[in-house]
């Protein structure tokens, strides 16, 4: 199986530490790299165990179309950040980054399960399993205070919003007896009474709570820009696309699967909390001067683009969902493995320090220009084709059933949009047109760094001009959903 | 392959292959881009000839399934509406490019964005799919700004990139949820406009739809536009930019949301184009008299012709709030005959500002005498942008007067004003103090369009506006069915027979009414003739 390979070979990465000279550690991550890219071979041919569709565990473990596109997604999001921490290495401290590499691998291992978690206490050991593993990733630079100062905010607020899941899941289990998503909508139809409840309800909306906390969406956010901007790159990537995308498959299996008869009822809330996230995120983002906080706040933003695509409550809507998160991954990995690479020998990681970046580096500063359009939502990139289908899915809802808010929703997407223009367009002035660089010495990248940047311009474009093929897996993942 | 594919391809493939030239080979990157152009325009101006006048449908298309979930195909062609539209685009980007030699940094980024830019609007003039029609022009968008940002003059310039860059993309999102709204309202399931159009003739969009509709389209287009009162970047946003991308945008770039209003909103929401028309014929008043205005009262010669530009963009918007056949191929007279103009004038001051370094009106002078080429040219687009006979502009703007003058009389004369008087007063007055009187000393030393090349742009231009001006059945002959089949469709078409002949028996005091009872076809060109 899938998940047990990735758990095998982060072991093995453990155990290789011991054997492998400290000067050739870069290839640990190397060799993990394509030991993933092998699993993801098998897993687009069909012919590995998550081909095959169906559950397992009494229900409690799920492969269908959702969870084979998940979990592509993060296998490749792993495969990225893995490159991004080999380049990263030399900033961890000393020997130990193999363990850097097998807690990516782990964290991935969550991810996976998440994917395919089809019952509540898989879900809440998934996203432990993620979050305890980047408990100790967030803090990995351990001289650094910053890095520590990250560490434990994401520990406190992480472990509150862990504990208000739990409540929340104990309070489905003690009103309805049951665990497993589908056995769940089946007694909610059987017994209606109950999915009125308060305390059933109550129960759900602590679920999302956690679940919010892990997308980084409005009132649970306040933990994102801290975190991003202290963590390690790579961490921060990974928190950026695995951690969200992860929160989002257990958003929909249990909106859409567990409880489709509550969440018909939530439009409004989900409305509300949508609109927020985009404000919040776009209007904190303008003012920040450092640049991964920045992404942090950018981050927040889109987590509420994604949760227009939750709020649509419809399969074209889901559908849009993960087709922007298969554009975001490759945006968003493009955007931070500049970063690593400009900003891993200065101090702090301010947006002054891209200064004449075009000049030092024309291959990276087209990238970081090419990821902040992208983000920005302009074509032909895949930003624009995302942002379109999501605002598509959000009219036809409104269209269909004539409910107001989603037209406003509409509108404060788009105006996220105009304002996150503002700052996007800020990074890539910073690039271009800053006066009197000091620093003009051209940045080396490795040959693995340009493969994998060159790798994330490709699906940028890809994902941008020719959507035919994701939108066709997504489609069917999302038809799997509704199943 | 469609003649289309190749006129918006060529300088999308030279785009692309300027990316591998080393940035030191500026002889070869330049002649690429000319060369990419230049074919564009050829190939345009074939294509030009080669339409047949009222012919069934749409001619030289093509279609390619894109996203077939969705419905979206990349689908070309080319109708009277839009064939005169992108020869006048491409015309335009040649003569960008031959411009272009005021760049002196970073030529090779320049040239990519000016011909992704090119590439990129003639695409979405000749697309026929409402989602290819909005991607390829925000395309085309995007380099404006970074050519403002980057090339731009003036201590204004990171302001002027700022306001443009958000208000014309407030603009362009606008228009988005408009057209997504109507793409899902519209029930055919596809983005190719014209299976959309006769999807709506069966069964015509809700009412109120419609009317949630056109606002979104009217306003989102109106930015890109430039309506009154959503204009003031364009004087700004020209002042400041490059005289390629000025040409480019004010001339090409900006009639795209006039075609959209056109091609899409009209025929598509009739009833509520019908209902908002006295709204578009009253802020077109706001364009044409209080931007004219505005222009008065300008110091310097690029805001100047940004405030005309913007004026002259009122009386597009009044031809087609007349919703008749005379009116809206004015509309679209003046679309074509005001890129020419715009490119024309954008060059001219362009050339102006690299002589002496500075556009304020009061510090030049005389400047005829040194260079008598420049100078004649820049008198003949200022005759133009007055309205004299002769010139295309004349031509659309006689015919929008006739069109509008049935619906909105008293616009109409507002208009006329506005036109006649103000846009004399403005443009003799500029042509006086740039071109005649005492020649300050510190110009001596500026020189004309010394060679053919130099001088190629602007006689081309300056051509074009000439034999538009003497020969519009070039245009009315093409413009008139397709125009007829958009008017039939925003009156309804009962109503249809009812304005063509009806403009026949209707007497007014006007001096215009004689040509009302002619064909329209024939109306131009004989006011040309009477004004000869």
């Amino acid at each position: 199986m899938l998940e047990i390979s990735v758990i095998g070979l982060g072991l093995v990465l453990m155990l290789a530490d011991l054997f492998v000279p400290a000067e050739r550690r870069r290839f640990i991550g190397y060799a993990a790299i394509a030991a993933l890219g092998v699993l993801l071979v098998t897993s687009l041919s069909g012919n590995g165990s998550c081909g095959q569709f169906g559950t397992a565990f009494g229900g409690m473990f799920v492969n269908d179309a959702l969870s084979l596109f998940f979990k592509q997604l993060f296998i490749v999001a792993a495969i990225l950040v893995l490159f991004m921490a080999a380049e990263f290495s030399d900033k961890l401290a000393e020997g130990s980054v193999a363990e850097y590499y097998s807690l990516i691998l782990f964290a991935l291992a969550g991810m996976l399960f998440a994917a395919s978690s089809n019952d509540f206490t898989m879900l809440f050991v998934s996203i432990e399993l993620i979050t305890i593993t980047f408990y100790v990733l967030v803090s990995f630079q351990r001289s650094k205070l910053q890095s520590l100062e990250a560490g434990v905010k994401y520990l406190i607020l992480g472990a509150l919003s862990s504990s208000f899941m739990v409540f929340g899941i104990a309070l489905i289990w003690g009103t309805t007896g049951e665990l497993n998503f589908t056995k769940l909508a089946d007694f909610l139809i059987k017994t209606p009474e109950v999915a009125t409840s308060q305390i059933f309800l109550l129960g759900v909306l602590l679920v999302l709570v956690g679940l919010g906390f892990k997308i980084a969406a409005f009132p649970f956010q306040i933990w994102a820009p801290d975190v991003y901007q202290g963590a390690p790159t790579p961490t921060t990537a990974f928190l950026a696309i695995g951690s969200k995308a992860a929160g989002f498959v257990l958003l929909l299996r249990v909106l859409f699967t567990a409880v489709p008869s509550v969440t018909a009822h939530w439009a409004n809330l989900l409305i509300i909390i949508s609109g927020i996230t985009i404000l919040y995120g776009n209007l904190c983002a303008i003012p920040q001067r450092n640049l991964k906080r920045l992404l942090g706040y950018s981050s927040i933003a889109h987590a509420g683009y994604l949760l227009l695509g939750v709020a649509a409550l419809s399969a074209s809507g889901q559908s849009a969902l993960m087709y922007y998160l298969a554009g975001y991954v490759f945006t968003v990995m493009a955007g931070f493995f500049v970063i690593t690479l400009v900003m891993r020998h200065l101090a702090s990681e301010d947006i002054s320090g891209l200064a004449g970046l075009n000049r030092r580096s024309p291959l990276l500063a087209a990238t970081l220009t090419i990821a902040m359009v992208s983000l920005a939502g302009i074509p032909p990139l895949a930003g624009f084709f995302g942002k379109f289908l999501l605002l598509k899915a959000v009219i036809e809802v409104a269209q269909t059933t004539g409910n107001h808010g989603y037209y406003c929703l509409a509108f404060i997407a788009l105006a996220g949009v105009i304002i996150s223009l503002y700052y996007y367009f800020g990074v890539i002035r910073a690039i271009y047109w800053s006066k009197d660089p000091e620093d003009l010495s051209p940045i080396e990248i490795s040959s693995p760094a340009k493969l994998s940047i060159w790798a994330c311009l490709a699906g940028i474009f890809w994902i941008g001009l020719f959507p035919n093929t994701v939108l066709n897996i997504t489609n069917l993942a999302a038809a799997a959903l509704g199943k | 392959m469609s003649i289309l594919t190749y006129i918006a391809g060529w300088p999308l493939l030279a785009a692309l292959a300027l990316v591998v030239v080393p940035r030191n080979y500026r002889v070869i990157i330049r002649t690429i881009a000319v060369l990419a152009t230049l074919i564009s325009a050829v190939l345009a101006v074939k294509m030009f000839c080669q339409f047949v006048p009222g012919a069934n449908g749409f001619q030289f298309e093509q279609q390619i399934p894109w996203v077939e979930s969705l419905g979206i195909s990349y689908h070309v062609g080319v109708d009277g509406l839009n064939v005169g539209l992108i020869l006048m685009g491409a015309i335009v980007a040649f003569a960008a490019a031959l411009c272009s030699w005021e760049i002196q940094t970073r030529e090779k980024e320049f040239y990519i964005l000016l011909l992704v830019m090119t590439g990129g609007i003639l695409g979405a003039f000749a697309s026929l799919d409402l989602f290819f029609f909005y991607f390829l022009h925000e395309l085309a968008l995007v380099p404006t700004f970074i050519m403002i940002g980057v090339w731009g003059r003036g201590e204004k310039k990171n302001y002027a990139t700022f306001q443009i860059t958000i208000y014309l993309s407030i603009g362009a999102l606008i228009a988005l949820i408009g057209l997504i709204a109507l793409y899902l309202q519209s029930g055919a399931n596809t983005f190719d406009i014209p299976k959309i159009i006769e999807h709506a003739k069966t069964n015509p969009l809700a009412v109120n739809a419609q009317n949630f509709i056109f606002p979104l389209l009217l306003f989102g287009f109106g930015i890109l536009v430039s309506l009154w009162p959503f204009h003031s970047w364009a004087p700004l946003g020209y002042g400041v930019a490059p005289s390629p991308t000025a040409m480019l945008h004010a001339g090409v770039l900006k009639k795209f949301g006039l075609y959209g209003l056109i091609r899409i909103a009209l025929p598509l929401l009739p009833q509520a184009a019908q209902s908002w028309a006295h709204v578009i014929a009253w802020l077109c008043v706001g364009n044409i008299l209080y931007v004219g205005w505005v222009a008065m009262r300008q110091r310097d010669l690029n805001l100047l012709i940004g405030n005309s530009s913007v004026a002259h963009m009122g009386f597009i918007f009044l031809g087609i709030a007349s919703l008749n056949l005379i009116g809206v191929t004015g509309a679209v007279l003046i679309m074509i005959a005001h890129g020419f103009l715009a490119a024309l004038t954008f060059a001219l001051s362009g050339y102006i500002y690299k002589q002496t370094g500075t556009l304020q009106i009061s510090e030049l002078g005389g400047l005829c005498r040194k260079l008598p080429f420049i100078g004649t040219a820049l008198l003949m687009a200022a005759l133009a942008g007055c309205g004299l006979p002769g010139f295309a502009n004349f031509v659309g703007e006689a015919t929008v007067f006739f069109g509008a003058w049935k619906t909105f009389p008293a616009i109409t004369i507002i208009a006329l004003w506005g036109a006649l008087v103000i846009g004399g007063i403005y443009m003799t007055r500029a042509i006086r103090n740039i071109l005649h009187g005492p020649l300050p000393e510190k110009w001596n030393s500026i020189a004309d369009a010394s060679n053919a090349w130099r001088k190629l742009p602007y006689a081309l231009l300056l051509v074009s506006l000439l034999v538009f001006g003497f020969l519009p059945k070039l245009l009315t002959e093409k413009i008139n069915p397709d125009a007829q089949k958009i008017v039939a469709m925003a009156t309804g078409s009962t109503a249809v027979s009812a304005v063509v002949v009806g403009v026949a028996p209707t007497t007014l005091s006007s001096g215009a009414t004689p040509a009302d009872t002619r064909e329209p076809r024939a109306l131009p060109e004989n006011f040309v003739a009477q004004n000869k």
